[in-house]
């Protein structure tokens, strides 16, 4: 076995190499995809790829996100101010507008809305018509993940079945669909959190800032941070505390971000972003076994959840 | 917390473990991912408390890897999952096939990106038929290098002739299939030995420990300089923007499957046959002066070409191989069988043809690499199959290039992608 000589990608060059392929996949094979835009750290790395991908033409899909109502403002003020930078159409479906056609129903007012999203989505997917959605998930994020197709086939309702996926060889993914049928694709698949991080800093990509060590007033409740007294876009406050529950202002950053009541920050003092990759080097605890506290409801409730449509 | 230093970036690998459940597979990947930190705490208390309710002593490692729910229930893995760990100066993907006969598809599936594999014996076993049926599809689909890591030596009093034995075995037969780069490794995944770190009980074994092998190996699938090969995914034609100067802006998007290329250099469009010069070669409309392998990049031309999607930009001085024919080995992938009767869509590059079947001369079975005649191709199958193309497509011998040697057979009617082939 002969050692290195051929010169070849730094491993991040290799990821952004595959990333845009991807990309151009989809736009070369799908009539009518979307890139779901979240504001997170994820999909932010998402447009730049995307930008690496067609610029200088325009990106040859919108851009959309479901917005569940419950999002952290710096990131929703973040997603339109980044859009309008790009220049790129955004689409925003709302959780709640389903809500009040009834094909949402919260269990109770306090139920997150995370789950939910996915029939806000399916919604959406059907308004417009789109054949794929091209989404920010990775394998490293959860095991239901780690079997997960580039692209990954779903079905008329939208539905994630894991013994029906088509094997994926090479760099030949097929993304055919017929009519309804959707396929879901994962430019950074391959990516870890690491990865994600290492490349916002090489990149110099700018993010919300709750990703940065801030203070806030938070509750410990069953082991995890839980933010509180959160004020939404409309001003109004929510995850108010429990009563006898004592508030602490904490220094936190959040990994994750996504809906509020069920993103927990972590204890932090990492105010850069070459501070958090030092800090992702040495952490002890998973991305989402720290801060999702939807996904330890369950072993499997990823993989349910998929099953249902989610991403 | 002390700062990593920062080191050389030696890149990504993608590997391949292949050997069943028995061979200790999981509890290998699980070492790998342990002892280089890969595992944060809550995992591992995790498997801690699944460990202690199935009545183990120690934590059992091969739980990282545990799937779906679904495949929990039925207590054996169905799909190629992919593992991630860094040494800080490597990025690693695990592709982690199932090693049970039914599934060479998922093998074939977790093999044609990898440029390791790692092949599993267990040292009290020996090699055995599946050890033969591994390294017989390794070889085939071309991983460049072999490694055969004998596990459990723990199990045999880390003995050396135990290992000798079947270093020796393996390559009587690695021999007659034509496997020339292959190591030997001794190991106990269970107690670490040899994997992350040396351990005390196999002094006799000199050479690099598992993980100092795949540090050292090369990244690129092929060491030799390969031909130019660029099939185009994606046409750039900003006519629209607010920008004069691109209204005759046409890039030609896609990715460097083989070779290099800089700026100046004369290129020859297929199908048409055209010739030209690359006038700039972008990433995100930056100029940047040559193209290597694997990177995702906008050529422009000098000349005005009408290039589309499925044509390929090559360099004149080597060009592929233009054909309406093609012989291939075929991995069936599919429940449904092959029918001869049928017409299939070939997708090769960015091309997609439609396809019959010409012939089908033999199929392989993959226990004793006896070749056997079938007009019919079921799940799992390893054939030779002629395909008459609807449209030519510009080729190169699977051995010589993976890119363009390589295809996928899709079934119209459902969307589904059913065989895997390779040219040549």
């Amino acid at each position: 076995m002969t050692t290195l000589t051929k010169q070849t990608l730094s491993h991040l060059d290799w990821l952004e190499a595959e990333a845009i392929h991807i990309m151009r996949e989809v736009a070369g094979q799908c009539a009518n995809p979307v890139l779901l835009f979240s504001g997170g750290k994820d999909s932010i790395c998402m447009l730049r790829i995307a930008e690496k991908a067609f610029r200088p033409g325009r990106f040859p899909f919108p851009l959309m996100h479901i917005d569940t109502g419950h999002n952290y403002q710096e990131v929703v003020e973040f997603r339109d101010k980044r859009a309008a930078e790009l220049g790129e159409r955004l689409i925003v479906r709302s959780v709640e507008d389903s809500m009040k056609r009834g094909t949402v129903v919260l269990k109770h007012e306090g139920e997150s809305r995370n789950k939910h999203q996915s029939v806000t989505l399916l919604e959406a997917i059907e308004e417009f018509g789109f054949d794929c959605c091209i989404g920010g998930a990775r394998r490293d994020e959860e095991k239901a993940r780690a079997k997960e197709r580039i692209m990954s086939f779903r079905d008329e309702f939208g539905q994630w079945d894991p013994k029906n996926q088509r094997p994926e060889l090479w760099n030949l993914y097929n993304a055919r669909a017929h009519k309804g049928e959707n396929i879901r694709a994962f430019p950074i698949s391959n990516w870890t959190e690491m990865d994600v991080w290492q490349y916002i800093e090489r990149e110099g990509l700018e993010l919300p800032s709750i990703y940065f060590a801030h203070t806030r007033p938070v509750v410990m409740r069953q082991g995890a941070i839980v933010p509180v007294n959160v004020p939404l876009v409309s001003g109004e406050l929510t995850n108010l505390p429990k009563a006898g529950e004592e508030i602490i202002d904490l220094q936190v950053r959040f990994r994750t971000v996504g809906d509020i009541s069920c993103t927990a920050p972590v204890e932090s003092d990492a105010d850069t972003v070459e501070k958090i990759v030092l800090e992702t080097a040495t952490t002890t605890i998973t991305e989402r076994g720290a801060t999702r506290l939807d996904d330890q409801t369950s072993e499997a409730s990823m993989e349910q959840r998929k099953k249902e449509g989610y991403f | 917390m002390s700062a990593p230093e920062k080191i050389e970036d030696h890149g990504l690998l993608r590997f391949l473990t292949c050997g069943s459940v028995d061979d200790g597979k999981s509890t290998l990947i699980g070492r790998l991912l342990f002892d280089t930190k890969t595992i944060l705490a809550d995992t591992l208390s995790a498997i801690e408390r699944t460990s202690q309710k199935r009545g183990m002593e120690a934590v059992d490692l091969s739980l990282l890897t545990d799937g779906l729910q679904a495949e929990r229930e039925q207590g054996i893995t169905i799909d190629v999952a992919y593992r991630y760990f860094s040494t800080g100066t490597r990025k690693y993907i695990i592709a982690d096939a199932p090693g049970h006969e039914q599934y060479t598809r998922n093998m074939v599936t977790a093999a044609s990106t990898a440029n390791l594999a790692i092949i599993l014996v267990d040292a009290r076993k020996g090699v055995l038929t599946q050890t033969r049926r591994h390294s017989y599809l390794a070889h085939l689909v071309n991983i460049p290098h072999l490694l055969v890591a004998v596990n459990k030596m723990d199990l045999v009093n880390y003995d050396q002739a135990v290992f000798e034995k079947i270093k020796a075995d393996y390559l009587a037969f690695a021999a007659q299939l034509g496997i020339e780069d292959v190591r030997f490794i001794p190991l106990s995944a269970l107690n670490g030995d040899m994997v992350v770190d040396r351990g005390e009980a196999l002094s006799w074994y000199k050479g690099p420990t598992l993980l100092e092998i795949l540090e050292a190996a090369p990244g690129a699938h092929s060491e030799q300089a390969e031909a130019f090969r660029f099939p185009v995914q994606f046409v750039c034609r900003p006519q629209d923007s607010a920008n004069p100067e691109l209204h005759d802006y046409r890039g030609f998007m896609g990715r460097v499957e083989s070779g290099e290329l800089a700026v100046g250099e004369a290129v020859t469009v297929l199908p048409s046959g055209r010739e030209t010069r690359v006038k700039d070669i972008q990433i995100g409309g930056q100029s940047i002066p040559a193209a290597v392998s694997e990177q995702s990049v906008t050529l422009l031309l000098e000349d005005e070409i009408d290039i589309s999607r499925g044509d390929m930009i090559v360099r004149s001085a080597a060009q592929p191989q233009v054909v309406k024919q093609i012989d291939t080995t075929v991995c069936w992938l599919a429940e449904t069988p092959l029918d001869r009767a049928r017409t299939y869509l070939i997708r090769h590059t960015t091309r997609e043809v439609k396809a019959k079947v010409a012939s089908i001369d033999y199929r392989v079975d993959v226990n004793t690499l006896e070749q056997q005649a079938t007009d019919k191709l079921q799940m799992n199958d390893i054939a030779r199959v002629s395909f008459k193309l609807a449209q030519p497509l510009f080729i190169d011998p699977y051995s010589q290039n993976r890119a363009t040697g390589a295809f996928i057979v899709i079934d119209e009617s459902t969307n589904n992608t059913i065989g895997a082939g390779m040219i040549g």
